[in-house]
């Protein structure tokens, strides 16, 4: 999402990605070269491949119709929750979490949140809070409010001190979000993406704030913490969803259609197993490892 | 430790607690000092144990390769002059790309696969077959692409009152070891700073 909105220089990607693969094929050392395939490997090569194509023959169907994805209600609660810090006069403060960088499926998937959140705030006038402990994340933060921004006709709203990278230490994140959220009083806070022992301290602040928290992650140790102290919480994969719902991408959209046809293929396997298992026949149970 | 950094150690600890009641001035310079610490003792750490051992070093020892993540590192400060920054989402995407081609594998096989495995071959306990039940069910609540309606309305809420149970027991498992920091940093101030309890 963050590559394929706003102004991208002129570079084809595909002879940046052939060149990356000439390097790829040239720098590894001989030994390397000679164990290529690793054969007790071939049960995870089978599954990215089922898995890829599930996602890909989705995405592909997916072109020019909207696959139906179930409404969530922490989904739906997303525009109370910025009409009310726009009514307050509050802005709005949205965090990743400590636990993840840019390369994490959950930090993806909250940008894609985060685009339409800062849509939504430009078209109210409310300015979003980003306190980050990546700078990479930061940076990919900064383009995707700014580019959301620029789509809800309001570029001027942008501010880069309020997206900004703070501290990677994680209890030096959670002082310095404490400290912005005591001072800023949010009216809504997201905490969407990954967050380990930050996650109750974060989430208690900003209900001490009076902020309406939504909160959405994949750590389950945290997700206890965000049901008890949060308003709304999306849980575990439904964060991925809540990103095809809302920015209706057919990409996405496919991917999370491709995603629920493995479910249906991952419990028949299980059910097909368990039947061979009790008749003795252990084939699935031993490829599994 | 010193007395003189025991006494540091209560008051910044002090004032980090004194959030309890609400921000102040005593929280703020605590969460600034806090901040600027671990901001410069991360840069150190970057630069002894990444940026100079592996960048610096092998480039001047000849290795070529070392240009690439240099180039690639180099691009990331191009956002600084606005009409190249695009440019900085070039090391972005290949970063993106090269974390997911990493770990898509490992993840498949040690949150998919092998659960699989072990999930199949404990059905003839009772705990195994509570498991399979739980895995399927939770599973099928996952299930976005139509309503919870119909059979998948009572399999969803099996899977709901499995989550519920896990979420219960990682909350008072979690809650406990708090509870232990808790104990650490009170034992740390009636005993290592006010003498008061034997350490």
């Amino acid at each position: 999402m963050i590559l394929r909105h706003g102004k991208m220089p002129q570079v084809s990607s595909v002879p940046f990605a052939l060149l990356l693969i000439f390097f790829a094929l040239i720098l590894p050392s001989e030994a390397a070269a000679a164990d290529w395939y690793a054969a007790e490997r071939t049960p995870e090569l089978a599954a990215v491949i089922i898995c890829a194509a599930a996602v890909l023959v989705s995405v592909y169907l997916a072109r020019g119709r909207r696959f139906y994805v179930r409404p969530l209600p922490g989904v739906q609660a997303i525009d109370d929750a910025l009409g009310r810090a726009t009514e307050m006069g509050a802005p709005v403060m949205y965090l990743t979490g400590w636990g993840g960088d840019l390369a994490r499926p959950t930090t993806m998937a909250s940008l894609t949140i985060l685009s339409h959140v800062a849509r939504r705030t430009a078209a109210f006038g409310t300015p979003i809070l980003f306190p980050s402990h990546d700078p990479v994340v930061a940076s990919a933060a900064q383009d995707t409010i700014q580019q959301g921004y620029a789509a809800g006709k309001r570029p001027e709203l942008y501010n880069s001190s309020d997206v900004a990278f703070v501290t990677q230490s994680q209890l030096g994140y959670a002082a310095a979000v404490d400290g912005i959220m005591s001072r800023r009083k949010p009216g809504a806070v997201f905490l969407l993406g990954s967050f380990e022992g930050e996650a109750l301290i974060l989430a208690e602040t900003a209900h001490n704030v009076g902020a309406v928290q939504i909160s959405g992650t994949d750590s389950t140790i945290q997700l206890s913490f965000f049901l008890v102290a949060c308003d709304y919480t999306l849980i575990g994969e439904e964060l991925f969803a809540a990103s095809g719902y809302l920015s209706g991408d057919p990409l996405i959209l496919g991917a999370v259609r491709g995603q629920d046809i493995l479910k249906i293929i991952i419990v028949a396997v299980l059910l097909i197993g368990t039947v061979l298992g009790l008749l003795q026949i252990h084939v699935f149970a031993e490829w599994f490892g | 430790m010193s007395d003189i950094g025991i006494w540091i150690t209560a008051l910044a600890t002090l004032a980090i607690y004194s959030f309890l009641y609400r921000d102040n001035p005593f929280y703020k310079a605590a969460e600034y000092l806090l901040i600027g610490l671990t901001v410069g003792y991360s840069l150190v750490i970057s630069v002894k144990t990444v940026l100079w051992p592996g960048l610096v070093l092998p480039l001047l020892g000849g290795d070529t390769a070392k240009i690439i993540p240099l180039v690639l590192g180099g691009l990331m400060f191009i956002r600084l002059v606005p009409k190249l920054g695009g440019w900085s989402r070039i090391p972005l995407a290949v970063y993106v790309g090269a974390g997911a081609g990493v770990s898509i594998p490992a993840m498949l096989k040690a949150r998919v696969l092998q659960q699989m495995g072990a999930t199949m071959s404990n059905v003839t306990t009772i705990s195994g077959v509570i498991m399979l039940v739980g895995v399927i069910t939770t599973i099928l609540y996952f299930y976005f692409s139509r309503e919870q309606k119909g059979l998948l309305q009572p399999v969803a809420k099996i899977g709901t009152y499995y989550m519920m149970i896990f979420f219960g027991a990682t909350f008072g498992y979690t809650v406990m070891s708090r509870v232990s920091l808790l104990i650490g940093r009170m034992e740390f101030l009636l005993g290592d700073w006010l003498r008061l309890i034997a350490r």
